[in-house]
């Protein structure tokens, strides 16, 4: 327990940090004399290198695989042969074949395209040497954060850069289809992933296999995405567990001394898929992944993107942080090679790491001017950034206000030092006018954004074209999130439930956390510690006095507590008119389309009305997380024989969690005591 | 047939005088007929004249008073120890063993290099022991009174209560070399035969005195420190006056021994009728054959003769109920759990071992070392790992690895002649230049074969031919020999860091053959990295050897020892470490020990070691043979 927080707290120690821009020194000298520098990184100390063919052969020919395929042959009635050609065949589709020569190209290509596209790559000099180290000494995992196609990209490019071993890749299989591409990609390094495994045993076993050999021989430090997906909202992801048991086994089951998890927090200024994302949460269809495409794509290559700064974090040792909490022996029994899943308590281990790794990658995150703008942005009346214009001076003010509450709460900025604040808000106004643009002293919302898609299902396109603006600010106001979502939890929490009980304060904390855990990515089992963390960020900030049984607002608070408070409330107001159409729905069993659509109507019409505030309920990012959370309230349950994704609603259980959500009645804690091992 | 009774004696002694001549006309060529005995020149002849203080009998090795001619705060015989000469060269003193007299010109160099140990800084042990610091003896007067009309002789000197308060731990023998003394029995008895321990024992009940048993005083699990909140009298039991051979059954292959008889005596006197019983602990200069079944004992060269509960045909044994034995000596039975597994391994908790009927055979008509260099410790695991899939494993083979092979390099006696040191030179330009091993990950395996000439010479060429197929060279006998020699001199080595702020133990495990590899980098791994958290400012040394193969597994040997100048508490420092390393060796899946056994050091684990239930089987034996907890050493559970 108190080992999360030292953690985190070694973490915080990094505050003043170095950022240097590797495209700096490097942007006069020659690209291809860079792309051909000698590569020397210093070799694992663990076991001798192996080639990526080697790998793949002592995959298939683990004692694992051999009795999964005897295994499976036997279920399915099939040969071992067949079975094993299988295996064979998913190898092929799954492994890399990390190449040298290919890094190289993609250092070129990359070195060409990151000084078109952003002004900067930072980097933080002390966090590649811890990660320099400690590639030598156990098996290292990469863990970044997940906002854009070039993350492995960046990371790849930049240990190259500096050479350390780059990492083996896990990405989606898409990536694989693409022509050229996706063998380039392999050769980089990149190994590749179905998506919705579900019971595939074998793909698993194959899977798990290949990732534990990866970690057992120390081939190269392994890098994923510990939130399984690109984040469509610029948010957190509630982490992905099926990666990271597999990862850990190793360690679990004594092969190899430690594993060092580093996470690595990369902050976009402007995201290269920004509209691409507004849309998909419209509901355009993502486009697929494929070469035509990203060559079309290459018009996004004549804009600016700002800066991107890669914070890479303290190496973590799994053996430190698992300390006390798994009980190793559990595997003297059985042979380590059998199939064998992990138990209740190496899930919750896993569980812990992961979430914590999110936090860690949070707090790495440098906040944007931008993301703050966005967020003062979203809290003015749509009609004000529509029509009339926000006063600029009246953005910066504001702006400058937040920036304060921020550096209170503990966030990293990546605020231009030694530039008059007057030009950092103009220059990233400027960035943004796909979102934006300042005419004659005023801000407005930049609506010409192309939605020329012929095929697009928007009955109402002005109202959309403001919407893919909206949502895109919401994103911009997500990357910052993190860094309020406590103090506004406890703001809300306070303006819920009228009451200045601390315990009842804490009751109701929970129950926003658990209604909002899709929303927003807590360590489970910790929301005492979150909650404590909340009231001591807004008594610092003199927004509150806590004592020991009551907490209250203060005179000077108002505008904080206010500014909190506002800053969720998209997030109530979508949650309530999703909880009101599920409730006012004559059937009792939906499918998810039909909600999806059904919502994204009525949130059309109440718009429209004026009756909505927020964009945002039209997010299928928000609907799904809605569904998900009503889940796991037990609200509503999902029909498993069901094919076509049908749900039964309970239309009582849903009110009754509105109405809590309103203040209406209190709320109960509804989830089961958390593990005592967290 | 009696053995070494007066009548044939000279007849035996002239056949073992013969014996010796022929083993030092094959001294000088070693790969000869009877290298076989070489070994036995290592482990200290009692042909010496200053061993031969005994009052009983001719040719025995342990005194009443072993403190006459053993260290009474470090290992072994007085006269024999490692020292840095005046030139700063270390020698080895004394007389008994092949090292003695001898210069070891790389010593200095490894200490410095591998501890960061100064010559310039040496700590002196207490030179003879303060007995105004030992505690007055407790009597137990009535206890003492009856004792004394049974003519048992005992002592409440403190020199002699003090050497068998403690084992061969480390923090015993620091503690010893600083004059500290803690609670020592409050006397000593020596029964001279079986009745002479029921009498003992039998006075014990009466008066309620606790008992402990004393055979070699070699244990490593602090199984012979008095409990502290011990408040009756302790009495130390010696077993080392019952040391006689009593019979040989030659018909059947057997011998009954009294159980206080060291390992050295009864190979020697077995010899001289023979036969040997092939079981060689490490410790067998010193360890009983009564310790040997008391702790489950392990021999070097269990692969041809066993381990002890295999060597064991019959037992004998002294408890407060009474005497418990077996009928008859059938090879096995099935007669419900075998009642000689209660006596194994229980550590002196249940009662005194005495007479112990054993397996012998006859001596091996050759013997022969090996030794095989490895490219890496892996490849030497998976040859082992062949070696035991095809059993065929010899007598002894065991694995080192680097750290250990280049501490073996740095104990090489000084060669006289330029040759052997340019065949020398020419060896390791072989291995490292023309075979390209890395000097820093090669490791060696040590052989030891046995039997007929011709099986031993066909073993041999298998054995090789497995090592081959594995990349390992064969690298000369006298390798193999001194990495055994190395064995009975590595507990004299640790007094000599002790002299040098160095201090260490080594620890043992048994694991399954596929984690032996995972389990020896990560204890190696936690050692050091525990030592570097616990603010020791030298890196240690942290190595490992598989010494057993098994079926289903193989034991692994581990050595620790760090440089202790800065700490304020070495000693707690050393055992927070061990215990690290237990922890993780457990974590790992070996076991709680292999052959050291449990005592009062690992207690805290036999619990989730045997389960509950299996505690509580060990529990009530005991409360049903002991229930006054007479034997009350507090051992095992």
């Amino acid at each position: 327990m108190a080992n999360t927080y030292r953690v985190l707290d070694k973490v915080r120690l990094q505050d003043e940090e170095e950022f240097v821009d590797i495209l700096e020194d490097k942007r006069h000298c020659n690209d291809l004399r860079f792309a051909f520098r000698t590569f020397s990184p210093p070799p694992y100390k663990g076991a001798p290198a192996c080639s990526s063919a080697e790998l793949n052969q002592a995959v298939l020919e683990s004692q694992y695989l051999r009795y999964v395929i005897k295994e499976v042959a036997l279920e399915t009635e099939s040969s071992v042969e067949e079975v094993r050609d299988k295996v064979c065949r998913i190898m092929r589709e799954m492994s890399q074949n990390l190449q040298l020569r290919f890094i190289r190209l993609m250092a070129f290509t990359f070195r060409k395209v990151f000084k078109r596209l952003f002004s900067a790559v930072y980097v933080n000099m002390e966090g590649l040497q811890a990660l320099q180290q400690a590639t030598q000494e156990f098996p290292v995992i990469l863990m970044p954060n997940h906002r854009s196609y070039i993350d492995f990209l960046v990371v790849s490019y930049i240990l190259f850069n500096y050479d350390i071993p780059v990492p083996v890749i896990a990405a989606g299989i898409p990536l694989a289809g693409m022509k050229i591409v996706g063998e380039i990609l392999r050769r980089s390094g990149a190994f590749f992933i179905r998506r919705a495994i579900g019971s595939d045993k074998l793909y698993w076993a194959v899977l798990s296999e290949y990732v534990r050999t990866i970690v057992r021989t120390g081939f190269a430090p392994l890098e994923f995405f510990v939130e399984g997906l690109r984040s469509r909202t610029l948010k957190s992801l509630p982490p992905k567990l099926g990666m990271m048991n597999m990862i850990l086994e190793p360690f679990f089951k004594g092969e190899v001394y430690d594993i060092t998890l580093l996470p690595i927090s990369i902050s976009y200024d402007r995201v290269l898929e920004e509209s691409l994302l507004a849309h998909e949460l419209l509901g355009v269809p993502k486009p697929r992944e494929s070469t035509a495409g990203l060559l079309k794509a290459s018009k996004v290559l004549q804009e600016n993107y700002g800066c991107i700064h890669v914070n890479f974090g303290r190496p973590l040792s799994v053996r430190q942080l698992c300390e006390g909490k798994i009980n190793r022996c559990q595997y003297n029994l059985i042979p380590r090679d059998l199939p064998q899943k992990p138990n209740a308590e190496a899930q919750a281990c896993g569980s812990w790491l992961a979430h914590m790794i999110v936090r860690l990658q949070e707090e790495g995150a440098l906040t944007s001017p931008w993301s703050l703008m966005a967020c003062i942005l979203l809290q003015v009346p749509t009609t004000v950034l529509t029509e009339e214009g926000l006063l600029f001076h009246q953005l910066t003010e504001q702006t400058l206000w937040l920036r304060k509450l921020a550096l209170d709460f503990r966030a990293h900025l990546s605020w231009p030092e030694k530039v008059p604040d007057s030009d950092v808000m103009s220059s990233t106004v400027a960035l943004h006018r796909s979102v934006v643009y300042r005419k004659a002293g005023r801000v407005y919302l930049t609506r010409n954004d192309e939605l020329e898609r012929k095929h697009s299902i928007v009955p109402e396109d002005d109202m959309m074209r403001t919407a893919a603006a909206f949502l895109m600010l919401a994103s911009y106001r997500n990357q910052c999130l993190h860094v309020f979502v406590r103090p506004a939890l406890l703001a809300l929490a306070m303006s819920i439930r009228k009451s200045t009980r601390k315990d009842e304060l804490l009751t109701c904390f929970c129950f926003l956390q658990e209604v909002f855990s899709n929303e927003f990515v807590f360590i489970p089992g910790k929301s005492s510690q979150d909650f404590d963390e909340a009231c001591s960020l807004l008594h610092e900030c003199k927004a509150v006095h806590v004592s020991q049984w009551e907490v209250t607002d203060s005179d000077t608070g108002l505008e904080v507590l206010s500014f909190l408070q506002e800053l969720l409330k998209p997030f109530i107001e979508s949650y309530q008119l999703m909880f009101r159409f599920l409730c006012e729905e004559r059937d009792c069993v939906f499918r998810e389309k039909d909600f999806l659509s059904g919502v994204r109507t009525l949130a059309t019409k109440l718009i429209v009305s004026g009756e909505l505030h927020t964009y945002e309920a039209l997010s299928s990012d928000m609907q799904k997380n809605v569904l998900s959370s009503l889940r796991r309230l037990g609200a509503v349950s999902k029909i498993e024989i069901s094919e076509n994704n049908e749900y039964k609603v309970n239309k009582s259980a849903v009110r009754r969690t509105g109405d809590m959500l309103a203040g209406r009645i209190p709320p109960q804690i509804v989830q089961a005591a958390p593990d005592p091992r967290l | 047939m009696a053995s070494n009774s007066s009548g044939d004696e000279s007849g035996r002694h002239q056949t073992a005088r013969h014996r010796l001549s022929v083993i030092a006309g094959h001294l000088q060529r070693p790969s000869d007929r009877n290298a076989a005995l070489l070994a036995v020149d290592c482990k200290a002849q009692g042909s010496k004249p200053n061993v031969k203080t005994s009052d009983r009998d001719e040719g025995r090795t342990v005194p009443r008073r072993r403190q006459e001619i053993m260290k009474w705060n470090g290992w072994g015989y007085s006269d024999s120890r490692f020292l840095f000469n005046k030139k700063g060269q270390a020698e080895f003193t004394g007389k008994r063993y092949r090292l003695s007299g001898m210069i070891i010109p790389g010593l200095k160099d490894w200490m410095e290099g591998t501890f960061g140990a100064n010559l310039q800084h040496k700590t002196q042990a207490t030179p003879v022991l303060n007995t105004s610091a030992v505690q007055p003896p407790m009597l137990n007067e009535a206890f003492v009174e009856e004792l004394k009309s049974t003519g048992i002789p005992f002592s409440h000197e403190a020199e002699d209560r003090v050497f068998r308060a403690h084992g061969h731990c480390l923090h015993e023998i620091f503690a010893l070399r600083d004059g500290k003394i803690g609670r020592v029995p409050d006397m000593v008895v020596w029964p001279n035969c079986h009745n002479d321990v029921v009498k003992i024992v039998e006075l014990a009940c009466k008066h309620n005195v606790c008992l402990i048993p004393y055979g070699g005083g070699t244990s490593v699990s602090s199984a012979l420190e008095c409990p502290p909140e011990e408040t009756r009298s302790i009495v130390s039991l010696d077993t080392s006056q019952m040391n006689r051979i009593l019979w040989i059954d030659e018909k059947n292959l057997t011998a009954h021994v009294e159980s206080g008889i060291v390992g050295q005596d009864l190979e020697r006197l077995l010899n001289e009728s023979g036969y040997c019983t092939g079981h060689e602990p490490d410790s067998m200069e010193f360890s009983s054959l009564g310790g040997w079944v008391a702790t489950r004992a392990s021999g070097m060269k269990k692969n041809i003769y066993g381990n002890i509960e295999d060597l064991v045909v019959h037992i004998k044994m002294v408890t407060p109920r009474g005497v418990i034995e077996k009928s008859c000596q059938g090879p096995r039975m099935s007669t419900g759990p075998d009642i000689h597994h209660f006596i194994l391994g229980s550590e002196g908790t249940l009662g005194v071992v005495t007479e112990v009927t054993i397996k012998i055979r006859p001596i091996p008509e050759y013997q022969k070392y090996g030794s095989v260099v490895f490219p890496n410790f892996e490849q030497g695991v998976a040859c082992l790992r062949e070696v035991a899939r095809q059993r065929c494993a010899p007598a002894s083979i065991r694995l080192m690895d680097n750290e250990q092979f280049k501490f073996g390099h740095a104990l090489k006696p000084q060669v006289s002649s330029i040759f052997t040191s340019f065949l020398d030179g020419l060896k390791k330009f072989y291995i490292t230049k023309f075979k390209g091993f890395d000097p820093n990950r090669l490791c060696v395996a040590t052989l030891l074969f046995e039997g007929a000439r011709e099986k031993v010479l066909q073993h041999e060429k298998q054995v090789y031919d497995i090592a081959a197929k594995f990349g390992g060279l064969a690298a000369g006998e006298d390798n193999g020999q001194r990495g055994y020699m190395l064995t009975f001199v590595i507990a004299y080595l640790r007094d000599l860091g002790m002299d040098y702020y160095v201090i260490g133990e080594s620890f043992e495990t048994s694991v399954p053959w596929d984690r032996v590899l995972d389990i020896c980098r990560n204890v190696k791994a936690r050692i050091i990295r525990e030592c570097k958290d616990k603010g020791v400012q030298f890196p240690p040394l942290s190595t490992c050897r598989v010494t057993q193969t098994y079926d289903a597994g193989a034991c692994v040997y581990f050595y620790f020892a760090f440089n202790y100048r800065g700490l304020s508490d070495p000693v707690h420092v050393y055992e927070q470490v061990e215990h690290a390393a237990r922890e993780e060796i457990l974590a790992n899946g070996g076991s709680l020990s292999h052959h050291h056994g449990v005592g009062k050091l690992r207690k805290e684990w036999m619990r989730e070691t045997v389960s509950n239930v299996g505690v509580g089987m060990l529990k009530s034996v005991k409360d049903y043979v002991d229930p006054n907890n007479i034997f009350g050493n507090r051992n095992l559970l």
